[in-house]
């Protein structure tokens, strides 16, 4: 056996045709069901494709495991000003960069997330009720995540702003190292809810190299924890406006009391710069 | 503080031509050269001058020769001008020696110690000009084999082809973004690639909106810091380039200062006006070749699997295995990028000394994909330091499908190689987003220039494989008897897999 034989492509090897795997789902009206147990990746997105151009209003996916890429295909080539925007829900463990490129639709995991969540997002809504793993909401550009429970490395890195679109990233628990590295904009809000009383927060190197955005923090961090390209601001009346909307919403998602969300104290972690690394060169 | 530094040109204005119209003043945004009305007379700031010959050129009664300057420090071979005036620069900043463009140090040009072949005699050498001579070239991966369904006279191809990108001639011009380069240069590369039926490649810094209509002519790229990345963007593409390293500065990112970033350019890169568009060295969601194996099909799963997927990486020592690794990992076109690869801005430490010249790249990566029996599952592009048509037609006979050729588009269109693209300043009109430098730019003529140099390089390339006796780009690719090599140790000739010249 030549080596040419042993590549074996984990993602297009013996993908079956999507008439195929129309008997692993079921329509009813607008409303799809479709059981992904034995459904490798792209199958599965190309069956959420289908249905998706067909003009399904809701896709309800049941015992995922890992499956990648959900929801990412879910665009037209040609450019629409309006594009359609559907809702997702998935039962069981979503894969890496669910929501990847995603823009508009609204998913619902009833469960955890893997790495990469909202890669590059540009519009819509993720909501999980669990956890999520690294690399959470890496370059996100638009639209918001919430997360019940606690995430990994390296979140929200170069989240960006612009034009009036300013995404957003709720995580109920706490995060790992390199919490908001390289941050252009956007709002991250950090609950600390499953910390207990005077317990830190984890993370190291939270904002290292930031330049834009907004940190939100609730629960205790020590300032050796910080990048150097970060200051901690009190928070203003427009934040607490900002952060009530949020809160309410995560609340209103996980079932917990805003209020008493609310009443614990929060910092507001914002660049210092928007140029951290313009002086290090010789013109 | 008081500067140690000496002029690097001399500017030689002839009075008895000069008429003072104040053109040269004009001309030179880093102001070199001042009217004074009260004397009536032009002043040169030479300490200004970065050698762009812009004003010389532009300079009605040519009045004005700038040449280096002849100023020098007592000889010594290890401590030359440039190595001082670099530490002197330093100790008065304290920074990183910033600079543009590619390596001009003297690392060995292996394209100028390796021939190609002609016919003579034993077989007949073509003439382009009278008969048939392909260029084309595909880009993308190739199955293992084909199979056919026939029936009687019916006969169905089975094998499902994987998306490939057709171009006319095997050169393409490399990645410069929408923010290194004026608009205006941006432009004239989407006309000149559609124009002449090849590509042009994005850059990291997006693609205006009223040019995604040269889509189809567009690599586009997404970097570290994935500037102006979205499903539009991927999807009004040819194919799709992850850049992971640049061959001016391997293993380090970008950053793209503050002042440059303008409303368009804000636009464009989907990020807040003003601030630094910093690429990051690594991409973050990529710290493996199974990491980047994800990335290349979150694009594919993006785009439908409807583009090719290239993933770039600068030419290091270990770029073989890295290149073997890529492949299995499912990218469709590897690009490398050598040495004497180019930049708008690069710590100059790090693009004097970093990474290999690409023809040994092109030669072992070919190689090791030959050997593991997976050269059909990619293209490869390659970029960096070519200089002419032969550079290209030796490149392919290497290995490569295509090359990316930056620098010479540059030259094209009036660049110098100056080398202050990081100052914002060019004269020319190219690297800067000065509205009153980059209007000087005129996308219909710099895209016909551009088409021009394509053409005259397509035209040496047919005339070349004429000779050989061959009429497709195809039957030269990886052919390395075509080449031998001169000067060079039995280990160059080794990992270039060429015979000495004289050798049969």
């Amino acid at each position: 056996m030549s080596s040419r034989d042993c590549i074996k492509d984990m993602f297009l090897g013996d993908v079956r045709k999507v008439d195929e795997l129309i008997k692993c789902s079921c329509q009813k009206g607008d409303i799809v069901e479709i059981d992904a147990t034995s459904l490798k990746h792209k199958e599965l997105n190309d069956l959420m494709r289908e249905y998706f151009l067909k003009g399904a209003e809701k896709i309800v996916v049941r015992n995922v495991v890992g499956h990648r890429y959900i929801g990412t295909r879910l665009n037209i080539s040609n450019p629409n000003p309006n594009p359609k925007k559907i809702q997702i829900d998935i039962y069981g463990t979503a894969g890496n960069d669910l929501g990847a490129f995603l823009k508009g639709h609204r998913m619902v995991i009833h469960g955890n997330a893997q790495d990469g969540v909202g890669n590059t997002m540009d519009d819509g809504e993720i909501i999980i009720e669990g956890r999520a793993g690294d690399v959470v909401a890496m370059s996100m550009r638009g639209g918001e995540i919430y997360i019940r429970d606690s995430v990994g490395y390296r979140t929200a890195i170069h989240m960006k702003e612009y034009e009036g679109k300013v995404p957003t990233l709720v995580i109920g628990g706490t995060a790992q190292d390199f919490f908001g590295e390289y941050m252009a904009g956007g709002r991250v809000i950090l609950l600390g809810l499953n910390l207990e009383d005077g317990e830190k927060h984890v993370a190291h190197y939270i904002g290292t190299g930031m330049h834009g955005g907004t940190l939100y923090i609730r629960g205790a961090v020590e300032e050796y924890q910080f990048g150097r390209e970060v200051g901690i601001v009190d928070l203003e009346k427009e934040d607490w406006k900002i952060l009530e909307g949020k809160i309410k919403k995560y609340s209103e998602y996980f079932g917990c009391n805003a209020d008493e969300i609310l009443s614990g104290k929060f910092i507001k972690v914002v660049p210092v710069s928007k140029r951290p690394y313009g002086k290090i060169y010789a013109y | 503080m008081f500067t140690h530094q000496l002029p690097d040109f001399i500017v030689e204005r002839r009075e008895d031509k000069c008429i003072k119209c104040r053109v040269c003043e004009r001309q030179c945004a880093f102001e070199g050269h001042e009217y004074d009305e009260e004397l009536d007379r032009m002043f040169t700031h030479e300490e200004k001058c970065v050698g762009c010959q812009r004003c010389a050129v532009f300079c009605p009664t040519n009045a004005l020769v700038i040449r280096a300057h002849p100023a020098e420090y007592r000889a010594n071979a290890n401590w030359t001008k440039e190595k001082l005036l670099d530490l002197k620069k330093q100790a008065e900043t304290g920074g990183v020696v910033l600079t543009g463009s590619g390596n001009d140090k003297g690392y060995r040009i292996y394209w100028d110690h390796m021939v190609l072949n002609a016919s003579q005699v034993t077989n007949p050498s073509i003439d382009p000009l009278r008969e048939p001579m392909e260029l084309r070239t595909f880009l993308g991966k190739k199955p293992d084999a084909l199979e056919f369904d026939i029936n009687g006279d019916d006969i169905e191809m089975v094998t499902e082809l994987t998306p490939n990108v057709m171009i006319e001639t095997p050169i393409v011009f490399s990645a410069m973004s929408y923010g290194a380069i004026s608009y205006q240069a941006f432009k004239s590369l989407a006309i000149a690639s559609h124009e002449y039926g090849t590509l042009f490649n994005t850059g990291e810094g997006g693609l205006p909106m009223e040019l995604r209509k040269y889509g189809k002519n567009a690599i586009v790229q997404c970097a570290s810091g994935r500037f102006g990345v979205d499903a539009d963007y991927l999807n009004s593409s040819a194919a799709i380039e992850i850049k992971i390293g640049q061959g001016a500065k391997p293993g380090i990112g970008g950053h793209l200062p503050g002042e440059k970033v303008s409303v368009m350019i804000s636009s464009c890169r989907m990020i807040p006006e003003g601030t630094d568009a910093l690429s990051p060295a690594p991409q973050h969601d990529i710290y493996s070749i199974e990491d980047l194996s994800m990335l290349i099909y979150a694009l594919k799963e993006a785009t439908n699997y409807e583009k090719p997927v290239s993933v770039k990486i600068a030419a290091v020592h270990n770029a073989p295995a890295i290149a073997s690794g890529m492949v299995r990992a499912g990218a469709d076109i590897i690009a490398l990028d050598g040495l004497r690869g180019g930049t708008g801005a690069a710590p100059k430490i790090i693009r004097d000394n970093v990474g290999i010249p690409i023809e040994m790249a092109i030669a072992a990566v070919d190689r090791r994909l030959r050997e593991e029996g997976i050269r059909n599952k990619c293209s490869i592009l390659c970029a960096g330091g070519f200089r002419n048509s032969a550079d290209v037609l030796k490149a392919v006979i290497l290995g490569v499908d295509a090359v990316y050729i930056g620098t010479p588009a540059l030259i094209a269109m009036g660049c110098t190689l100056c080398q202050k693209c990081y100052t914002g300043k060019c004269n020319w009109g190219i690297c800067t987003q000065d509205p009153y430098l980059s209007k000087r730019l005129n996308p219909e003529i710099a895209s016909q220039r551009l088409v021009n140099l394509l053409r005259g390089w397509s035209l040496e390339i047919k005339e070349m494989l004429g000779g050989m006796g061959i009429n497709a780009i195809e039957s030269v690719r990886g052919n390395r008897e075509h080449l031998r090599g001169v000067a060079l140790e039995d280990w160059e000739l080794d990992v270039l897999g060429i015979k000495g010249a004289g050798e049969v």
